[in-house]
């Protein structure tokens, strides 16, 4: 087990270190200049603009750039923000917390959706209650979570006026109230994301449900006069949450790209919308950056949902 | 000991309701289950041996299966009303049951061990441990080598043969007064299917349970019934002692079957051809008036198809469905 994690952490580098190359590339090739705004700025003549491009080897070629780049990333230094003048691991580090808050509250709601509601609606397939989480589930996923973000903020902020619909990282409280108003300004992209989420999901679980509870082993287990719940949650719940925690793992990295257009709608300042800012001032260091764990998330999830499902199917080993 | 049978079908009828109509796969079926006796139901597929099997420990799934009418009387109880609770308490405490498909049958997340010990644990309260040591006792009754270290094993640890040996090991865990065992080797090769029988035989001789074995192989009922039960098309046709059905077949279906038997002795020789029963099972949405074996018979005459032929007593113990044989205390 652990020579095979190591080993899928060695194939990691040669590919994420393609991503990079493939990243770098990209962002060259986009049109757009950090210090188009100098331009414009009459006070700044145009040969000092081009011996700053210079001093920060904006005009080098691709390649040079591209090696700089990465080693000095391998020296732990993640770059310098073009626009906010302050180290891209710190601008990170401190969008980090408030991201990650959203969405780990957002997957804890959607898991406690969906688990429950799939396998209710799959062990008691077409009755009313199964047409109602499905039509329900289908509304969830079917609306994007800027619509239904927009939504909530008429209703809730605009009209009823109950809840902030800007979030705030600096809250001057402390304290109970500290924590209170935390609460309530996160309700609503918590609800956004979880929601959507758990909407998606509750359909996954449902059908990994339902293809488990026709498998003889589970007439098997009724014919060992277990009562229906310990079939239920034993021998068909375990079962179906093999194909669950894969995609909950694998689409933890997309996740994190969702989350981008919903911190942008409730003024989040979390990573994602740093990364919209960032592309929108072509601040190249910091779309790397921000991009480059997106990678790193994406590649991890994956090695995270290979070994949990080792963990979880006895009949896969990893020797 | 009282002298009642030990289950008792009565004018069973289960049938299914699909998209095409109501399937009547059991239409009153009579089958009676003697204390420590080996019945086999035989007949060929989708004859309904199955789904009375099932039906007995209620398995089918309801809907879109039903019980539209009889008993199934276990010990005096008719176990057709009984609440689901109830029917828990039955289920592998007093009747075990073995399944036909040893290499789905087991759950594949959980080891043996534990799969035996949970049957153990709920109808007998017992500890984790004590559970896990009766598994292995039972592992090791049903003859798998290294019972102790098997225990531990998952299910894709051990081939079809030794799957089946750990199915009957759960089923008889708790010593069920009786043990279903539905074509228990058919899905197994022909040495594995000897093993398995004879492993059924010796259970039967040593826990004393009645075993209630249904099949489609004629060798298989000569080798481990004392009665049989010919079933078609969701009746009972035929029901005798072993000796009487293999020595004098009464009904036309019957005698059909034992002819088709493959003879390697023959086959080898003298070339002949294997007798098949011609024609087709009928539908079971919507079955013919009159005998169902009629359209296949080759005594078929204008009245078989009037009426049901009932199924009566032609010798002492030996009943038969068909009207060429007069009943003999009319």
């Amino acid at each position: 087990m652990t020579n095979y994690v190591v080993r899928r952490l060695l194939i990691a580098i040669p590919s994420l270190l393609g991503i990079s190359l493939i990243l770098f590339t990209v962002l060259a090739l986009a049109p757009g200049d950090p210090f188009e705004e100098l331009a414009t700025n009459p006070a700044i003549p145009p040969d000092v603009r081009a011996a700053l491009r210079a001093s920060l080897g904006l005009d080098d070629p691709v390649w040079t750039r591209y090696f700089s780049w990465l080693t000095a990333m391998l020296r732990g230094d993640w770059g310098y923000s073009f626009v906010s003048r302050v180290n891209v691991d710190q601008l990170i580090l401190a969008r980090l917390p408030t991201t990650l808050a959203i969405i780990g509250a957002s997957q804890i709601l959607a898991l406690a959706i969906a688990l429950p509601v799939g396998v209710m609606a799959a062990t008691r397939p077409y009755s009313i209650f199964d047409q109602v989480a499905n039509t329900l589930a289908f509304i969830g996923f079917s609306l994007p979570t800027f619509f239904t973000g927009l939504l909530l903020i008429l209703l809730f902020s605009i009209t009823l006026d109950w809840l902030p619909f800007v979030y705030r990282a600096d809250l001057s409280s402390t304290g109970w109230t500290w924590l209170w108003e935390q609460v309530r300004q996160s309700i609503m992209p918590v609800a956004v994301l979880g929601l959507f989420q758990g909407a998606a999901w509750t359909r996954f679980v449902r059908s990994a449900v339902l293809d488990v509870i026709r498998l003889d082993h589970v007439t098997t287990a009724r014919a060992k006069g277990l009562p229906e719940g310990s079939v239920t949650l034993r021998h068909i719940v375990r079962n179906a949450l093999i194909p669950v925690v894969t995609l909950v793992a694998l689409q933890m990295p997309t996740v994190f790209g969702g989350a981008i257009v919903t911190e942008q709608i409730f003024r989040i300042p979390g990573i994602g919308s740093l990364l919209i800012s960032a592309i929108l001032a072509n601040d190249t260091p910091v779309i790397m950056a921000v991009t480059f764990v997106f990678a790193i998330l994406v590649v991890f999830f994956n090695l995270l949902a290979d070994v949990i499902y080792g963990w979880l199917d006895p009949r896969i080993s990893y020797s | 000991m009282n002298d009642a049978p030990l289950l008792a079908l009565h004018g069973l009828k289960v049938h299914f309701k699909t998209d095409d109509g109501m399937v009547r796969a059991v239409d009153g079926v009579d089958l009676t289950v003697n204390r420590a006796e080996t019945v086999c139901v035989v007949g060929e597929s989708g004859c309904g041996k199955t789904v009375t099997a099932m039906t007995i420990l209620k398995l089918i799934a309801m809907p879109p299966g039903r019980i539209v009418a009889g008993e199934i009387r276990f010990e005096g109880r008719d176990l057709v009303p009984l609440p689901p609770a109830e029917m828990q308490k039955i289920r592998s405490k007093e009747i075990g049951f073995v399944f036909q498909e040893p290499m789905t049958s087991l759950n594949p997340v959980y080891t043996v061990g534990q799969q035996i010990a949970e049957t153990v644990r709920q109808h007998e309260g017992l500890s984790r441990r004590a559970a896990m040591d009766r598994a292995a006792e039972m592992l090791r009754l049903v003859n798998i080598p290294n019972p102790q270290r098997r225990v531990n094993d998952y299910p894709h640890q051990f081939s079809g043969g030794m799957r089946q040996r750990v199915m009957i090991a759960m089923a008889l865990s708790c010593n069920p007064k009786l043990l279903i065992a539905d074509e228990p080797t058919t899905a197994l090769d022909v040495t594995i299917q000897a093993q398995i029988l004879e492993l059924l035989n010796e259970m039967k001789q040593r826990l004393g349970m009645a075993v209630l074995l249904i099949t489609h192989a004629m060798g298989v009922v000569a080798e481990t019934a004392q009665r049989v039960v010919v079933m078609y098309a969701g009746k009972v046709v035929e029901e005798a002692t072993v000796e009487a059905l293999f020595a004098d077949p009464r009904h036309p279906y019957t005698q059909g079957l034992i002819r088709s038997i493959p003879r390697i002795d023959l086959a080898a020789t003298t070339h002949t051809r294997l007798e098949a029963i011609p024609g087709t099972v009928p539908s079971l949405l919507n079955p013919p008036i009159g005998c169902r074996f009629a359209a296949r018979c080759r005594h078929a005459m204008p009245d078989c198809v009037a009426a049901e032929p009932p199924l009566r007593e032609v010798t002492p113990g030996h009943k038969v469905a068909c009207i060429l044989y007069p009943e003999v205390h009319a």
